[in-house]
């Protein structure tokens, strides 16, 4: 049985979760298994549309303690359920709960893990699954010996593919600890894609030489419901929030379209986003190293060139 | 209160990346090392801040490696951690590094464990988890935030699109991300301190991982870069939408 933990946030199934559910459902093929899904909370709304992703059934542990994230008490009911079920495989989603709990979830299910897959596993005489190292640098594969095993799935590895009618929901009650966290608040910025779930992406650097000419870069984002990021010496410098850095040592995306906008392409910079599908690059300089791993290139002055873009999109976007 | 800082040694950031042993191993010819950077820049810099901020205690490195990553170490020291010890063994994986950081940390009574949100080799994130998990402790990642106020933490976390802030109190585990300090680069004094500072070689205890490597590849090559006319955005547009396919 492939069990896939599916993430909400408050009470919605985000894009990650119908990948990891699609992901689950195929490896269950492979497997020649099922493949289920597991919800958290009292207030997820329509748990059964998980079932139309290739879950054959939804298994809903619905106590409000479980609203609120602690890895120790989410492990414990992972766990648990996954005893219960009879899980030889644990799917998660290599976000900021999943890395919380993958580890946790390994050591109380004495199960080998790989952290942030990107493909299905090869199952042909063992069990092996690959991943991206040094950040994005090189591939890695793994094989894992355990009865049980864990992953957690990288986003945007592969489409959510809806085909199924939606599953049958049963409750299940588990035996949960007392928190030993509390969380106060949860704040999140509605209405933008985080940058890691982001399939498009306009990122702009040091070109664009001061913080008050990024009306360009968010008109450009603007058009085509884009994330906005930036290199690291824009973070460190201010002119851009730290969460929008992306990087070796800030956020590594895989976005289907990464725009690069007056960022040369230092080899720390390309770590975190050569894994995207197409990139595009727009520098003045003829030798940015950006442009030997880009698909287009745009050799010109960005304030120039940037609008045009965008109104050619817009034209676009409106035929 | 006791502080302890989980250390990696990874290749430094600038490295190119290349296999031996028919894509077996990590080829470490002309590799120069440092220690993880969310390690350095934010989990040590922050427990030595807050050492300093309650105006006593102790900050302790730990590192799962061979005896040249005593330079890193050292390095550590420099910074200003008052200790360091070293288990001496190859850091296989996640698994095995955080099976040792646990026997050596049980018995020692850490009020706060510090790492890096995860290392820039391996990308795993699991060390801080698997560690909280056999020390029984909670566990707070991405924490970009910590303020202390006697036993009890209020830390803010990276989530999807935002933030989260927690209260717990020591002991736990944290993962620090970018914004929890600021980069300290040693000076002379540190330097010359870090050498006569304690550092302890300890033994490893077994412990076998079940996921293991088995090989290596580099990404495809790009196909050559096509370049566009900049006074036809347009072309640019059509190849994204028929060519591409991503708009």
């Amino acid at each position: 049985m492939v069990l896939v933990f599916v993430e909400n946030q408050k009470g919605q199934f985000k894009k990650s979760a119908f990948e990891a559910v699609t992901y689950g459902n195929k490896m269950a093929a492979l497997l020649g298994t099922g493949c289920e899904a597991l919800v958290f909370g009292s207030s997820v709304e329509n748990p059964g549309i998980l079932g139309t992703y290739g879950a054959a059934k939804v298994h809903h542990v619905s106590d409000e303690q479980l609203n609120n994230f602690d890895s120790q008490v989410y492990a414990t009911a992972i766990a648990q359920a996954a005893e219960k079920i009879g899980a030889g495989v644990v799917v998660l989603s290599h976000s900021s709960t999943g890395k919380s709990l993958l580890g946790r979830l390994a050591v109380k299910l004495n199960a080998g893990s790989v952290a942030g897959v990107n493909s299905l596993p090869n199952v042909e005489g063992g069990f092996k699954v690959r991943k991206n190292v040094f950040s994005g640098k090189a591939i890695a594969e793994y094989s894992i010996n355990s009865d049980v095993k864990v992953l957690s799935l990288m986003g945007n590895s592969l489409q959510p593919e809806q085909n199924g009618a939606a599953a049958e929901v049963t409750g299940l009650s588990l035996d949960l600890p007392a928190s030993k966290i509390k969380v106060k608040e949860v704040k999140t910025i509605d209405g933008e894609v985080p940058l890691p779930e982001a399939e498009l992406v306009v990122s702009a650097g040091r070109g664009m030489k001061g913080p008050e000419n990024w009306g360009i870069i968010e008109e450009l984002a603007k058009t085509i419901g884009a994330t906005t990021a930036c290199s690291r010496p824009v973070a460190d410098t201010g002119w851009r929030p730290h969460h929008e850095h992306v990087g070796q040592t800030g956020v590594a995306i895989r976005p289907n379209l990464y725009f690069a906008i007056g960022i040369s392409g230092a080899i720390q910079h390309l770590a975190g986003v050569n894994r995207s599908k197409v990139i595009v690059v727009i520098n003045k300089d003829p030798e940015a190293p950006f442009f030997k791993a880009a698909d287009y290139g745009v050799c010109a002055d960005l304030f120039d060139v940037v609008p045009r873009l965008t109104e050619s999109l817009k034209k676009f976007k409106a035929n | 209160m006791k502080l302890l800082v989980c250390v990696s040694k990874t290749p430094e950031t600038t490295s190119k990346i290349a296999f031996t042993a028919e894509n077996t191993e990590f080829d470490t010819n002309g590799i120069q090392y440092i220690m993880n950077p969310y390690d350095e820049w934010y989990a040590l810099v922050r427990a030595l801040e807050i050492k300093e901020a309650i105006g006593g205690g102790s900050v302790t490195i730990v590192n799962v490696g061979p005896a040249s990553n005593d330079t890193v170490i050292r390095k550590g020291l420099a910074i200003g951690a008052d200790e360091a010890v070293r288990v001496d063994a190859e850091p296989k994986s996640s698994f095995f590094v955080a099976s040792q950081i646990a026997a050596y940390a049980k018995e020692e009574g850490f009020d706060m464990i510090f790492l890096g949100k995860e290392t820039i080799d391996y990308n795993g994130s699991e060390v801080g988890a698997m560690l909280a998990e056999m020390l029984d402790l909670p566990f707070i990642s991405y924490a970009t935030q910590l303020d202390i106020d006697g036993n009890n933490a209020t830390i803010a976390r990276d989530i999807e699109g935002g933030t989260e802030v927690v209260e717990v109190q020591t002991p736990f585990v944290i993962s620090a991300a970018k914004g929890m300090a600021e980069q300290r680069i040693p000076n002379m004094r540190g330097i010359m301190m870090a050498k006569r500072k304690p550092l302890k070689v300890v033994p490893a205890v077994e412990a076998n991982d079940p996921a293991v490597v088995v090989s290596y590849e580099l990404p495809a090559a790009k196909s050559e870069v096509k370049m566009i006319d900049p006074e036809n955005m347009d072309e640019l547009v059509r190849l994204l939408h028929e060519e591409a396919k991503v708009i």
